[in-house]
């Protein structure tokens, strides 16, 4: 097991990425191998069978406050096969590395839950399966991903896709141009790999991205033709963006220098995702350098916006007393700890009482949002950072 | 009638005449008081006891058989040890009737009991066989089977009253002379015997006896059977009664069974009834042969066996119990009217000073405590007996209640031993898990006495059950009036249940127990004088249930031991069953023999657990039980009684077929049998395993090797 640090390899993981991807199979092969060779030489040896995996954990991420990104730390988790707690998942992590090293000889991509039939089967003479349920499998295969410091797609898995694009870009998805201007009401669904390999951004005018939180927000500004007359991309990511979306937009802020301008709920989910969007996510603090947007910014639903724009009585939606604790845990977050504007805005939530959703300024008027709050707000640059 | 603490019961028993007021008419009614006087007369104990032969235990023929060998046996087993003999006992009932119908209630038996023992002097025969309450251990402080001299003569008594037959005594004192034969038959009204023959003979062992049966034949062709060379001296004893021959609880089966528990020194051979003819016996084949079972006796422990219906109990341990000493009462143990008595008979005999009384006739009283004692009532040292004053008795009686005083001697007790116990159990009861435990000597009334306690566990006694409780007293067995014995209630109050056994709240244990108690005293309190039960004292109780917990916590380590055995090895299950699938998976990646990995990891899994048992032995106690064979600590552990491990799901062997990856090999393999080697050991003779040897026995039984077992041809 390499003691390195994972932040690194995942590092120069992403920055191999951009070579031919039979290299890259190659060596992610060889990692799975070496992985493997090495407990058959314990195995034979007659030492205990271990692997050695970092932990995804709270306690084991670190604020880079640099880089303004949360980085995974140095502690690992002894997984030994002759524990009773850990036999049965480190028999499963052998099962995937085994499926996976299949996929990659056969250079095919298969979904997690595809991963999950293939290693699915009953213990040679027994009763009781390999797995279970999907949910035994999907962390098995985040904790290879750690293991061998690969990338999801380094491992062929791909998950559903999650979340549409629209906008004034056209890029290139495994050769084929999409013109994301002509995608109808649709949009262009992102895809769970969107590595350079995949998709090469062409051609682009827009001059920032507007990310909103879910579907129907974007469908109200799709409708609106918003793009077109402020010159962006708009994407959603069906609330909290999974890694393609989230990965998508970091590449373009990071290639392409487009500021991500996010309209999310004025509620504590809201602001965890506008977190996960720029710090990234404990679970993926190990992805944080290719999914971590710092500069993201948050235009809205402010708490002041109730009395600004003069909203509804209607709209308001009570805390619950989870909703409180979840707002103070994450006023507490290291990186929101010292921001006085973020301090202020969940304070004003709470002092509030209530949270509101992005659609509770239809009530003001159906394209209030589109055509009047955002553009508003864009103009004087009124947002959190 | 309570013929306990010496009260002199032999006189007579008086009728008490009461004045009657004269009716209104004058006249009186009934008798006067000179023509009842008339009528009054001395009842002789012999008299007392035909009318209430229960009390003796003689209720029913069923218990007046077993009664009638109990006393013959707890004779002689006495009166061999008393002579330093190890005892060589048999035992035959004949039926005399066997043509009776099957329907008959009741047969004519007649009961022998043949000993190895010194004999009996020819002028003493009369006494010990034909009078009630004549014996040599009524009068003293010492620890023995009989107590009162009233058992084989009441046995004697209660066959003549049945059957009208009289006694028929063997006895040989002596080996260079011939054996004396005598019929008696006791006058009840005289509580005298009646001689009716008396001769010289030759025949002792009687001859005849040898020829009984098949069995008895073919074990005298062996020599072990009333061979002349062990019966050097002895006495047999034959009683013909009315009675009834029935195995089960409270048998005559059931009491030889237990006195060789209790007795391991002693070999006790026993001929049952017959309703077989001596011409269909004659036709039987033989049985295996108890004489080669003795034999081998130096390998595994001995063991009750069978010849030909006649059972053998061999003597497990070859050293006769320790020779006990008669004490002297200690001066907590008496009353004051026994006080008053002993001061009386001292005048009488030796017309000393008190002070020399307290000394000679008590134990634990030296020359300043006597002294002491002499102040204490303000009597000078040098007074006669004589002179004391009841007054002053009262006071002295009160002083001996007071003053602290040494416990009484123990050097009078004798108990069985945790060796001898375990001797005992194994030869009777077959069980997996064997422990005793034996107290120190502690005291009630000033009498000493000593508690010991034995259990068996596992094996084939019954798991459903309530645990069996057998009772000794003075290595008798007690059959009868178990729940108003001391003992079951210790048991009872015992916490099994922190042993690791169920117990429903204030009755006897449930499992596959055997609990067995020795009282061993000078004088052991029963309730009766049929001694079925020992009298509920605080302290006999509180002993009885401090040695009943040293064995359970010995218990309690073992099955806690085996528990973690069986955790241990369902740990190993789980590995095992996961081990096969990761080789394959490893083999995928690396190419690696699948084969070779499965065999390097199971070999881990192996070891692992193994080590886990390892560890588990280290705890101090256990560990130094490992040393011996037989060890000191009061347990044994018998391998082959025990159950083999139960698997909850077996795991089947793993096929190595490379042309059928991941999901095709899982097919349903076939399930594992129960491994015939695993039975095969199960049929063996018991061998005495320590805790080590259990935890390799473990790591070795044929269900761990079963994967590389060549003999199945699914396998690789």
């Amino acid at each position: 097991m390499a003691k390195k640090s994972n932040q690194q390899q995942a590092a120069a993981g992403a920055k191999a990425s951009t070579g031919s991807v039979k290299e890259r199979d190659a060596r992610t092969q060889r990692k799975i191998e070496d992985l493997a060779l090495d407990i058959v030489k314990r195995a034979l040896a007659g030492r205990e069978p271990v692997v050695e995996i970092p932990t995804r954990t709270k306690s084991n991420t670190i604020w880079n406050k640099k880089r303004g990104i949360l980085e995974m730390g140095e502690g690992t988790a002894e997984r030994p096969l002759f524990d009773l707690k850990t036999a049965k998942q480190f028999m499963q992590t052998m099962l995937h590395a085994s499926t996976i090293q299949d996929l990659i000889a056969a250079g095919k991509t298969s979904s997690l839950r595809g991963v999950f039939y293939k290693a699915k089967h009953t213990v040679a003479g027994t009763k009781e399966n390999t797995f279970d349920t999907q949910d035994e499998s999907d962390p098995i295969l985040e904790d290879l991903e750690v293991l061998l410091a690969a990338l999801r797609e380094e491992l062929h898995i791909f998950a559903e896709n999650r979340g549409s694009m629209v906008g004034n870009i056209t890029i290139v998805d495994k050769g084929d141009e999409i013109d994301c201007r002509r995608m109808g009401s649709g949009g262009y669904a992102m895809p769970s790999i969107v590595e350079p390999d995949v998709i090469q951004f062409k051609k682009c005018e827009a001059k920032f991205v507007l990310h909103v939180e879910k579907g129907t927000v974007w469908n109200r500004f799709n409708e609106d033709r918003f793009w077109e007359k402020h010159n962006c991309i708009l994407t959603h990511g069906a609330g909290q963006p999974p890694r393609g979306c989230r990965r998508l937009l970091q590449r373009l802020n990071q290639e392409l220098g487009l500021p991500i301008v996010c309209v999310l709920d004025n509620d504590p989910w809201g602001h965890y995702i506008y977190s996960v969007i720029k710090q990234g996510s404990i679970s993926l603090a190990f992805e944080s350098t290719r999914l971590a947007i710092p500069e993201a910014k948050f235009l809205g639903i402010r708490a002041k916006d109730y009395r600004q724009c003069g909203l509804d009585e209607a709209v308001k939606i009570d805390l619950t007393d989870n909703d409180i604790k979840r707002a103070r845990e994450i006023a507490a977050y290291p990186w929101f700890e010292g921001h006085r504007g973020w301090q202020r805005e969940i304070d004003a939530m709470l002092a509030n009482g209530f949270k509101m959703e992005v659609e509770s300024l239809i009530t003001k008027d159906i394209s209030y949002v589109s055509e009047t709050y955002v553009p508003e707000r864009l103009k004087a640059k009124d947002w959190l950072e | 009638m309570q013929l306990g603490d010496g009260t002199p019961s032999e006189k007579h028993m008086e009728t008490v005449v009461k004045e009657r007021k004269p009716n209104p008419d004058g006249k009186r009614r009934g008798a006067t008081a000179e023509e009842m006087s008339a009528r009054q007369k001395e009842v002789s104990v012999s008299e007392f006891f035909v009318k209430n032969r229960h009390l003796l235990g003689f209720d029913n023929p069923r218990k007046s058989l077993l009664t009638t060998v109990k006393e013959a046996v707890d004779n002689s087993l006495d009166a061999c040890e008393e002579a330093g003999i190890l005892p060589d006992i048999a035992v035959i009932i004949e039926d005399l009737d066997p043509k009776r119908p099957a329907t008959a209630k009741e047969s004519n038996y007649r009961v022998t009991i043949v000993d190895n023992g010194p004999g009996i002097v020819r002028k003493q025969v009369e006494n010990i066989f034909g009078r009630l309450l004549y014996g040599s251990k009524f009068h003293r402080l010492k620890m023995s089977r009989g107590q009162q001299g009233i058992g084989i003569s009441a046995a004697g008594m209660n066959g003549l009253i049945t059957t009208g037959k009289p006694m028929v005594i063997h006895t040989k004192p002596s080996a260079k002379q011939p054996a004396h034969h005598i019929e008696l038959a006791m006058n009840t009204k005289t509580n005298r015997a009646e001689v009716t023959l008396d001769r010289e003979s030759k025949d002792f062992p009687p001859e005849r006896f040898r020829t009984l049966s098949g069995g008895t034949r073919q074990l005298s062709q062996e020599g072990v059977f009333l061979s002349p060379d062990s019966f050097v001296t002895g006495t047999s004893v034959s009683i013909e009664l009315k009675g009834k021959y029935q195995k089960g609880r409270g048998s005559v089966d059931e009491f030889l069974e237990l006195t060789a528990i209790a007795n391991p020194h002693a070999r006790v051979v026993f001929v049952p009834p017959s309703r077989i003819t001596q011409d269909e016996a004659d036709d039987m084949l033989p049985g295996t042969s108890s004489a080669a079972a003795e034999r081998s006796k130096g390998e595994a422990p001995a063991q009750t066996t069978e010849t030909g219906g006649v059972t053998v109990f061999p003597r497990g341990v070859d050293e006769l119990p320790p020779e006990t000493k008669e004490i002297q009462p200690h001066p907590k143990g008496i009353e004051l009217g026994i006080l008053l008595q002993m001061i009386k008979d001292y005048e009488a005999s030796e017309k000393g000073t008190l002070y020399e009384f307290l000394q000679t006739r008590f134990c634990r009283v030296s020359a300043s405590t006597a002294s002491k004692f002499c102040s204490a009532i303000g009597v000078s040292s040098r007074a006669k007996a004589a002179d004391i004053e009841p007054p002053q008795v009262e006071k002295l009686f009160k002083v001996f209640e007071d003053e602290k005083l040494a416990p009484p001697p123990t050097d009078c007790l004798a108990p069985i031993g945790v060796r001898q116990l375990l001797a005992g159990l194994l030869k009777g009861v077959k069980a997996e898990f064997y422990a005793a435990s034996t107290r120190e000597a502690a005291v009630y009334r000033g009498r000493p006495f000593q508690i010991e306690a034995a259990i068996a566990f596992g094996g084939d006694l019954p798991a459903d059950q309530a645990a069996r409780v057998i009772r000794f007293a003075n290595r008798v067995p007690l059959l009868f009036q178990q729940s108003a014995c001391s003992s079951f209630k210790a048991v009872e109050e015992t916490p099994w249940k922190n042993y690791q056994l169920q117990q429903p709240r204030g009755s006897l244990p449930v499992g596959p127990l055997v609990v067995m108690i020795h009282m061993a005293s000078v004088w052991v309190p029963f309730t009766s004088e049929s001694k079925e039960a020992i009298a509920d004292y605080d302290e006999i109780r509180k002993e009885m249930k401090l040695a009943l917990m040293e064995c359970g916590r010995k218990l309690g380590t073992y099955l806690r031991k085996r528990q973690k055995m069986r955790r241990e090895s369902e740990r190993r299950d789980v590995f095992e069953r996961y081990i096969g699938e990761i080789s394959k998976a490893l083999n995928a990646i690396t190419g690696e023999e699948t084969r070779r990995l499965y065999e390097a990891l199971l070999d881990q899994a192996r070891r692992k657990t193994a080590v886990a048992d390892q560890e588990l032995d280290e705890d101090g106690k256990v560990r130094r039980q490992e040393e011996d064979d037989f060890d000191d600590d009061g347990v044994i552990i018998v391998q082959s009684a025990i159950a083999p491990i139960e698997q909850a799901a077996p795991v089947a062997p793993l096929q190595f077929d490379a042309t059928v990856p991941g999901k095709g090999s899982a097919k349903p393999a076939p399930e594992v049998q129960a491994s015939p080697a695993a039975k095969a050991s199960k049929g063996a003779g018991p061998v005495i395993r320590t805790k080590k040897d259990l935890a390799r026995a473990d790591s070795e039984s044929p269900k761990r090797a079963r994967a590389v077992d060549d003999d199945d041809p699914k396998l690789f």
